[in-house]
């Protein structure tokens, strides 16, 4: 009975080499998670500026702009879906697909065709496997996302949303994130970015007080073309950085789960190893005994 | 003397707030030098350099690529993209 001895010494050999696996990214998700919140709090501002901005020209001047502007010439539609580039980390990216799908299912019930836009391996490769075609996308770096690969996606999405039906042209954007909400609660979200909403960003003005006129320069169109593309730029950078804290704190959950379920393991293994010493002591003496035994009786 | 409440964001973070005396920025149709009590006021950025003159003196420029403005109740924002902080010039006395 000695070989079952040595098979859960095995195991447990193995499952303390994942523990320390599992600890170790636990850690890494923990250091890097405190660096997305904060990246999280700095792009604010630049986002609350440019949110006041189109607000006061929404409010101010009446203007349309071919971002703001429904479009009726095409049924095709964009989702952009935002995961993550490894595993490791729950359901994370499972969610976020579930969450795509029924907005899939959603639009498609409507009449419309859907063009997928993807960020993150994960994604990637789900789509890949089932060979649904991607329109575009964007893989690495998805738990440090850079104001770079942001502008790349919003460049490669205004295009779209700009060409002609017959060239790729979308009526709409639907972008499909995970919202980090705190450290235990992560949410998959759904939002329409284009065509802009502008209206619910606008601040009421409070009663009695007088808005102010203001001046634009060169021109309120001007002005709109310059900040709109930036105002997606930012919801779109917005996005990627709550999904990378998002992919953090569900690894760092994930991982710690995981080195509970080790420790359980190892700790079975350590009983049932001790209980197959303890048999096989017992057995040696029994054989001793006996064989004494029938030696005394002969 | 008034002052105007300045900030210069980028994309990932604030580059620089504080109180100013007067800001002079690249607008579209050259450059524009805004006060404390300056009208309100959204304007399109030129690549180009943004000063702002501090209210205890001194100045801090930034080299900016583009971006915008918004002035509303002496409430300056500069919205700018890849810019780069001249801190040198902070000490240079007025």
């Amino acid at each position: 009975m000695a070989g079952s001895q040595r098979v859960y010494k095995a195991r447990i050999k193995s499952t303390q080499s994942l523990k320390k696996i599992f600890r170790a990214m636990e850690l890494i998700a923990a250091s890097r998670i405190g660096k997305a919140r904060d990246r999280v709090a700095d792009s604010t501002p630049y986002a609350r500026a440019i949110t006041r901005a189109v607000s006061a020209v929404a409010t101010h001047a009446r203007v349309s702009h071919p971002l703001t502007t429904p479009r009726t010439d095409t049924d095709a539609v964009a989702v952009l879906i935002v995961t993550s580039d490894r595993g490791m980390a729950g359901a994370y990216a499972a969610s976020a697909i579930r969450e795509t799908e029924r907005l899939i299912d959603h639009l498609q019930s409507q009449g419309k065709t859907v063009r997928l836009y993807v960020a993150g391996r994960r994604a990637v490769s789900y789509y890949a496997f089932r060979g649904r075609e991607l329109a575009g996308q964007w893989v690495g770096g998805s738990d440090a996302p850079t104001p770079e690969t942001a502008e790349e996606i919003a460049t490669e999405l205004l295009r779209a949303f700009r060409a002609p039906a017959d060239e790729g042209g979308v009526a709409e954007l639907h972008v499909a994130y995970t919202q980090f909400v705190n450290m235990v609660t992560q949410t998959p979200r759904v939002i329409r970015l284009l065509p802009l909403e502008v209206v619910e960003e606008v601040v009421p003005a409070q009663e009695g007080e007088i808005l102010p006129v203001y001046d634009f320069a060169p021109s309120a169109e001007a002005v709109l073309d310059a900040i709109l593309p930036r105002y997606v730029r930012t919801r779109i950078f917005n996005c990627l950085l709550q999904a990378a804290a998002s992919e953090l704190a569900a690894r760092q959950r994930a991982m710690h789960t995981a080195t509970e379920n080790a420790e359980d393991l190892i700790r079975m293994y350590t009983r049932l190893a001790n209980q197959a010493r303890q048999a096989d002591i017992t057995q040696e003496i029994s054989e001793i005994v006996s064989g004494a035994d029938a030696l005394a009786a002969s | 003397m008034a002052e105007l409440d300045v900030d210069l964001v980028t994309t990932d973070r604030t580059i620089w707030a504080g109180k100013a005396r007067l800001v002079v920025a690249p607008a579209a149709d050259g450059e524009i030098g805004v006060l404390a009590g300056h009208t309100p006021l959204l304007s399109v950025l030129k690549p180009g350099t943004i000063r702002v003159r501090l209210a205890e003196g001194g100045s801090v420029e930034a080299d900016i690529e583009g971006g915008f403005i918004s002035v509303d109740s002496n409430r300056l924002t500069a919205v700018v993209d890849g810019a780069t902080l001249r801190t040198g010039s902070v000490t240079e006395a007025h």
